[in-house]
């Protein structure tokens, strides 16, 4: 028996919804086509959580949220993740949905890039958008989520880096979520042939915590020797049940993808990230990071799917679990026949800090190809008491002890972030999250 | 200021419900250099770690004081920043944590919030420290023990002691694993702690260790405890005629603690 999903808009208010935005109609009429979709097909199915249950439809749409435009409108929570006024760079904001703040260097426009919302997109560089939106890395068709993202989307971001042009200073991204919106925020990276990218965003939550939902998507297009540098820092409030997918659809010849990102939401999360390497010697490389806690359940799966040949892929994922948090990391290293030479490597390792703590690592390859190299490592442990005896024989306190470990369990993946920024904001984050 | 004291009485201990320590004691003061010898698995280890507050070990009866407090009611980290130190046998490896991190936060464990240890001053002390201990300055960005050598782990042991300048150390086979050079750095590190304000007890099983520092006091272990005690004179008789004299005298069979 399938399950169909209501989702809280008709067609009438999301076509409405849509022509109150501007959107040209190609766009509208996919909207519509996927809301049919989403009450039809069914729910993603996660290996090894079941998440019927979880409230993907129960939000509200109305962002009520004000337009603004000026540094000074912005919430102290946010501007901590941007620094003083002066320094801003390359910046988006949006709460809810809604531009707080934009802001692109002159220099970087002069060379044709793009770094605007999604909803300016759409209008302005429709072309482009429609090439790519929800095309090769993601389609709308996959389940109910890609469906209603599709059909829902209020949020988001769209970069374009024309061929050659190297951006050196980091593009930054920061979405709000407040009260019972339920966030559909998209983010469509196209980075042409030898260009170079760093893209960095945050997902925090402010004000109290109302159910909500955030359906999130981001597609990332690799370009022949270009290189992509995908930070993220996750931090959703626990009343916020999240489906994020982050796709890379690495196609350049020797293009590079990295992805950096600190998984750490305080709600139900189901966390897809793939990278489809099918350039001749490209190369793909995700890091995590993430820390449960509370009474939450998270799944996180990282595929990487070789196609081309002597493509390499290199998965690394750490998760803490404390209190009576769920949390099962799966890593999929696929080899597509065809891909000779490729290399695909992954590590899974979970430290558990409470009897209650459930942490699973189940690292997967699928190999169709003979001439190909592979490895895996995972692990599911507690604390080590040797460990802390030692620690606490020079004077350290036991939480003190506990939190040198934790630190030094997360670091041989926050360390290795090729994002300081990132690094530092997730330093952070995980003070805040294991004390 | 009074000296500090460690003091310790009829000591038993076991692990897994088998009694390793029989009635240990000894009295080790500030100023005290107190040398412990004694056949594999006597006890020696197992006297440290108790001490020290190893979750394996379990006290069953007898007493300790550090400086007039009783050391079983404190917990591990308020042994060590009541002034207690343990160079351990066999150190942990912690993956992640640099060394120069640790001993930071080691350092700054038991001082106030306006207290801390400047990162200049920890500089400047842990450069001159690695100096006296010629360890390369590498290894302050190690991760703690981690992939070190037999050798080095030990001399990160006595960077520690050097660093947090305890007033009673237990040293447990510092030697064992040091290259003769090696062994001299250890001991004139060890030598710069020396003062009224601070006691040792060494464990070691060579003579040699005991040349380049001179105790005032050695303990033979067996069985669980001490059977016999002298001066410097009792360890060079024993490097040149081993234990069984001493078996003999006290007619004793197996020196170990037993099945
Ligand atoms: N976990 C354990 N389970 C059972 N027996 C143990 C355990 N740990 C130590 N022992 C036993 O306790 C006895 C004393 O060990 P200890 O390590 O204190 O000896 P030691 O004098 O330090 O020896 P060495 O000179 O070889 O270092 C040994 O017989 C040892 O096998
Ligand atoms: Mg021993």
């Amino acid at each position: 028996m399938t399950t169909e999903l209501t989702f809280p808009v008709t067609e009438q208010q999301l076509q409405s919804f849509s022509q109150g935005r501007d959107e040209p109609k190609w766009f509208t009429d996919q909207r519509l086509a996927a809301l049919d979709k989403a009450g039809k097909l069914e729910l993603p199915k996660p290996d090894k959580t079941k998440i019927a249950k979880w409230n993907f439809t129960s939000f509200s749409y109305d962002a009520d949220t004000e337009a603004t435009s000026s540094y000074s409108g912005l919430s102290d929570a946010v501007r901590t993740l941007v620094g003083e006024e002066a320094d801003v760079g390359n910046l988006l904001t949006q709460k809810n949905g809604v531009t707080q703040f934009g802001s692109v260097q002159d220099e970087l426009k002069a060379k044709g890039v793009v770094f605007t919302d999604m909803a300016t997109a759409v209008k302005e560089h429709g072309d482009l958008v429609q090439k790519y939106f929800m095309q090769d890395a993601v389609s709308s068709d996959e389940h109910s989520l890609t469906a209603a993202h599709a059909a829902l989307l209020n949020g988001g971001a769209f970069i374009y880096v024309p061929e050659g042009v190297e951006v050196e200073a980091p593009l930054q991204a920061i979405f709000a979520h407040e009260g019972s919106f339920g966030l559909f925020n998209h983010v469509l990276i196209v980075a042409e042939a030898n260009s170079r990218l760093t893209y960095i965003e945050n997902y925090l939550s402010e004000g109290s915590g109302d159910a909500a939902v955030a359906n999130i998507v981001s597609e990332v297009y690799v370009g022949d020797g270009a290189v992509v540098r995908y930070g993220a820092v996750d931090n959703l409030t626990d009343s916020v049940t999240t489906y994020v997918n982050r796709r890379g659809y690495v196609s350049g010849i020797d293009a590079k993808l990295y992805w950096a990102l600190g998984q750490m939401n305080d709600g139900n999360t189901v966390s897809e990230n793939t990278t489809y390497l099918h350039g001749q010697g490209s190369y793909g490389d995700t890091k995590t990071v993430s820390i449960g806690r509370g009474k939450q359940i998270q799944n996180f799966t990282t595929n990487v799917i070789h196609f081309g040949k002597d493509t390499d892929g290199q998965i690394l994922k750490h998760g803490v679990m404390k209190e009576a948090a769920t949390s099962i990391f799966n890593g999929i290293s696929k080899i597509e026949h065809g891909a000779t030479k490729a290399n695909g490597e992954q590590t899974e390792r979970v430290l558990m800090l409470s009897e209650k703590a459930r942490g699973d690592a189940n690292p997967i390859l699928l190999i169709d190809e003979d001439d190909v190299t592979a490895g895996h490592a995972a692990s599911v442990g507690r604390i080590d008491p040797l460990q802390m005896f030692y620690l606490m024989s020079r004077g350290l306190s036991r939480t003190e002890a506990e939190r040198l470990i934790i630190h030094g369990f997360l670091e041989p993946v926050v360390g290795a972030l090729p994002i300081d920024s990132v690094k530092e904001q997730l330093y952070d984050v995980i003070e805040r999250k294991v004390y | 200021m009074t000296k500090p004291s460690l003091s310790v009485k009829d000591l038993h201990v076991s692990i897994e419900e088998k009694e390793i320590l029989k009635g240990f004691g000894i009295e080790v003061k500030g100023g005290e250099i107190h040398a412990i010898m004694g056949p594999n698995g006597t006890g020696k280890s197992t006297l440290a770690s108790a001490l020290m507050g190893h979750p394996n070990y379990e006290v069953t009866s007898g007493e300790a004081t550090f400086n007039g407090e009783d050391l079983f009611e404190m917990e591990v980290d308020e042994r060590a920043r009541a002034g207690l130190f343990l160079a351990m046998q066999y150190p942990s490896e912690v993956s992640g944590v640099t060394n120069a991190d640790f001993i930071r936060s080691a350092m700054n464990a038991d001082r106030g919030e306006d207290d801390q240890v400047s990162l200049m001053q920890f500089i400047r002390k842990i450069d001159e420290k690695m100096g006296t201990l010629e360890i390369d300055q590498s290894f302050q960005h190690r991760y703690l023990n981690e992939g070190f050598s037999g050798g080095e782990k030990k001399r990160n042991e006595i960077l520690q002691l050097l660093m947090l300048e305890p007033k009673i150390a237990i040293l447990d086979e510092i030697d064992s694993g040091l290259d003769i050079d090696a062994l001299k750095v250890v001991a004139k590190g060890i030598n710069e702690l020396r003062s009224d304000d601070f006691g040792c007890m060494i464990i070691t099983h060579y003579q040699r260790l005991l040349n380049y520092i001179q105790p005032d006091f050695v303990h033979v272990m067996m069985q669980g405890r001490i059977v016999k005690s002298g001066g410097p004179e009792l360890a060079q008789k024993l490097e040149e005629q081993g234990y069984d004299w001493i078996k003999e005298e006290l007619g004793i069979e197996d020196e170990t603690v037993g099945q």
